[in-house]
């Protein structure tokens, strides 16, 4: 089920990779996350898992450079050493399609925010990559959520960046939208360093190269030790190494909070 | 053309309570006269309520576009400056206790008994609810999409431009809208304030005539200009804002 990467969208360079260390303290005090070490390999698929509120956004935030709740005191290391400003993609569970544009107008959003003359040659092939041709005046209201997920891949595909950060970017389609997404992003995206936010164990196990759990502690959220995958991505979901690989990030996910499992052996 | 019959369906349904209590309670023509003393008005003295309707109309719309823009203005400058937002933010919501209506009087002082007093009277009741509107809609710009623009790494100015002053249009024409309806009756109110024409005029005169059918028909006149000039605006921000959830 291998994707071949399409010249015509692809990357020049793989992406770099990430490493982010540090901790993030609440403006109450209390740390999300502390003395964490976080790294995406360079031109893979990274995924981060965790329960909802555990500070996945949050991680994905900082490497995007966006405001977090709290103060984040540590680095961001780019491998190339370059900084990583200006040279990531951004894709959230909601497409973030602009309502008053058309479909061709979303994907060239990013050119006319920055004040360049959007390459539309490109566009349009972006868009007939995720097969939205006949949709390209179309409003985003007259489209499915798969469809709209689409001009959104096709969107982060034009900003054209070595990195792309996805929360939970697949969440909100149906079971079987989201895998054709996940097999369309995956062909889309190779090369790049992405980093995917989600709390699915199954996605993980189909795209990722590596996976960390963010496992809740009240002294700051840790993260596990990243599974290993035996195959490489995209991997057939019916696949040992698929199946494997879900069960451990589920049995991860499930582990007690450490306050609890330390309530029940007081009690 | 639903609502068109609907709107003709209720009038006339009105019309004829009117006539009704006029008929029934036998009130004289000087308390409240019939739908068809009215009628009659209408048809006698067009030419006057015409004339005076024009005023009174162009003294709306001229206020309405002074009004309008200031209001735009003053929602894009509480926008962009902190500083505009702790000085003038507090003065604007001040300045809304002040009722218009207590202000007329003092506006025909300065500004004399034309119409420049009756475009400025207009122009402050409907500045508020402009400015505030379009102000709340820019501030609520929804947040993953300034996340987005911001890794696109937008300039705060094309992010206003290119972001959130589209994405807060329908909050604007919902503010316009409004604005649309009230500029007659505040254009009215200066010119009771002191005029010697105008709709608002004529109602005055006629009163205090007891022409009480006149001042029906200018009453109506004006009822009819609002809501017409209220329906235009409305198609406008509509046509404008065609992608927007329809709102109420």
């Amino acid at each position: 089920m291998r994707i071949e990467p399409k010249a015509k969208v692809g990357l020049d360079k793989r992406g770099p990779g990430l490493r982010l260390r540090g901790e993030l303290i609440l403006p109450q005090g209390r740390p999300l996350f502390r003395g964490l070490e976080f790294k995406a390999e360079p031109g893979v698929w990274t995924c981060l898992l965790g329960a909802s509120g555990v500070g996945k956004s949050t991680l994905l935030r900082l490497l995007g450079g966006l405001e977090t709740a709290g103060v984040f005191r540590g680095e961001i290391l780019v491998s190339d050493r370059q900084p990583l400003a200006g040279r990531a993609a951004w894709m959230a569970q909601s497409d973030l399609l602009a309502p008053w544009l058309s479909v061709r107008e979303n994907v060239a959003f990013g050119a006319r925010l920055r004040g360049e003359k959007p390459d539309w040659v490109r566009v349009d092939a972006l868009l007939a990559e995720v097969g939205l041709k006949d949709w390209a005046q179309a409003r985003p209201a007259a489209l499915s959520g798969g469809m709209r997920q689409r001009a959104a891949l096709a969107r982060t595909l034009m900003e054209n960046r070595p990195v792309a950060l996805m929360d939970e970017a697949f969440s909100a389609l149906d079971a079987g939208t989201r895998a054709r997404m996940q097999e369309l992003a995956f062909g889309l995206l190779q090369g790049r360093t992405v980093v995917l936010a989600t709390h699915d164990p199954g996605e993980a196990a189909r795209l990722a190269s590596r996976a960390y759990v963010l496992v809740p502690d009240p002294a700051g959220a840790r993260l596990a030790e990243p599974h290993r995958f035996a195959t490489p991505p995209l991997r057939d979901p019916a696949s040992p190494d698929a199946l494997a690989a879900q069960a451990a990030l589920l049995a991860e996910l499930r582990k007690p909070p450490l306050e609890e499992s330390l309530r029940e052996r007081a009690s | 053309m639903r609502r068109v019959l609907d709107v003709l369906i209720s009038a006339a349904g009105l019309i004829a309570l009117w006539a009704l209590l006029v008929r029934m309670a036998e009130l004289p023509p000087y308390m409240l006269p019939s739908p068809w003393r009215v009628a009659q008005v209408f048809w006698n003295d067009h030419a006057t309520l015409w004339r005076n309707a024009k005023i009174t109309a162009w003294e709306s719309l001229a206020g309405f576009a002074l009004g309008a823009s200031a209001g735009i203005a003053a929602g894009l400058l509480l926008t962009i400056s902190s500083l505009a937002r702790r000085w003038l933010g507090p003065f604007l919501v001040l300045s809304q206790s002040v009722p218009t209506f207590a202000l007329a009087p003092l506006i025909v002082l300065w500004l004399g008994f034309g119409p420049e007093s009756k475009i400025v009277v207009a122009a402050l009741g409907i500045y508020f609810v402009v400015a505030s509107n379009f102000y709340d809609g820019l501030r609520r710009t929804d947040p993953g999409l300034l996340d987005l623009a911001r890794v696109m790494g937008a300039s705060p100015r094309r992010e206003l431009w290119r972001l959130r002053i589209p994405a807060a249009l329908p909050s604007l024409g919902s503010g316009l809208k409004v604005a649309a309806a009230y500029a007659p009756i505040a254009a009215a109110v200066g010119e009771w304030a002191g005029a010697s024409q105008g709709l608002g005029y004529l109602m005055l005169y006629a009163n205090a005539r007891l022409k009480i059918d006149l001042m029906f028909a200018a009453l109506l006149t004006l009822a009819v200009f609002g809501l017409a000039f209220h329906a235009l605006v409305g198609w406008a921000a509509r046509r404008m804002t065609s992608w927007a959830p329809e709102a109420a």
